[in-house]
């Protein structure tokens, strides 16, 4: 169990290097916030992961709020995104 | 034998966050990459709250998270057909990759008949480019 651990942290932490390694590059700011999406889901991942590590339950509101953070945000630069370039 | 199933669901949860890095980095412009991003938001989330699930051996936890997953089902559409139109908008988007583009038709009926009071045209349709977007 605990080798899973590692291997499932060690994919996390490529996935999130890649999607930041996205948000850095991403020639508009609509791939940033994709990007920037995808660590929101890989943090809520993280987090379901520390639970189950640690047996505990405390993590479950901070999932929903993270997810609720990163609808409002990908919402509201959507919104605002004009035609300038 | 929990462990066992716990393990394959964290693997697999993981590996859809993985794929999202990858497409991410390797596909060519917005709506491909979005294509890439909605998998660990939506599968990725239920194989973790699965593996929450089977690891606490009790079925007190799973009315919380179906709430949990199925909140994020319903917010993640919302916030990708926001990028999705706000890409389509600004043309950040690689028209040689499309093979079938059905909102472009209603474009050129609403610019091309603006005097016809009658014509048909959808609420999504871009018809001026520098509206607020809303």
């Amino acid at each position: 169990m605990t080798a899973v651990i590692y291997v499932v942290g060690g994919i996390l932490s490529v996935a999130a290097v890649l999607a930041v390694y996205r948000a850095v590059r991403g020639p508009s700011i609509l791939d940033r916030v994709l990007a920037l999406d995808v660590i929101v889901a890989i943090i809520g991942a993280a987090l379901v992961l520390n639970m189950v590590v640690n047996q505990h339950l405390d993590n479950l509101v901070l999932l929903v709020a993270v997810s609720l953070i990163g609808f409002i945000g990908s919402v509201t630069v959507a919104r605002f995104v004009t035609d300038r370039k | 034998m929990v462990d066992v199933v716990v393990s394959v669901l964290l693997i697999g949860g993981a590996l859809m966050s993985l794929a999202a890095g990858i497409g991410l980095v390797r596909f060519p412009d917005l709506l491909s990459r979005m294509h890439a991003a909605t998998k660990p938001q939506v599968l990725g989330l239920l194989l973790f709250l699965l593996a929450l699930a089977v690891d606490s051996r009790s079925w007190a936890l799973v009315p919380l998270l179906v709430l949990c997953w199925v909140f994020q089902l319903l917010t993640s559409p919302v916030s990708a057909h926001m990028v999705g139109r706000a890409g389509y908008r600004t043309r950040h988007l690689r028209r040689d990759l499309l093979t079938l583009d059905e909102l472009d038709d209603v474009v050129a009926h609403a610019a091309g008949d603006p005097a016809h009071p009658g014509s048909r045209r959808s609420p999504d349709a871009p018809v001026e480019r520098d509206d607020d977007a809303s």
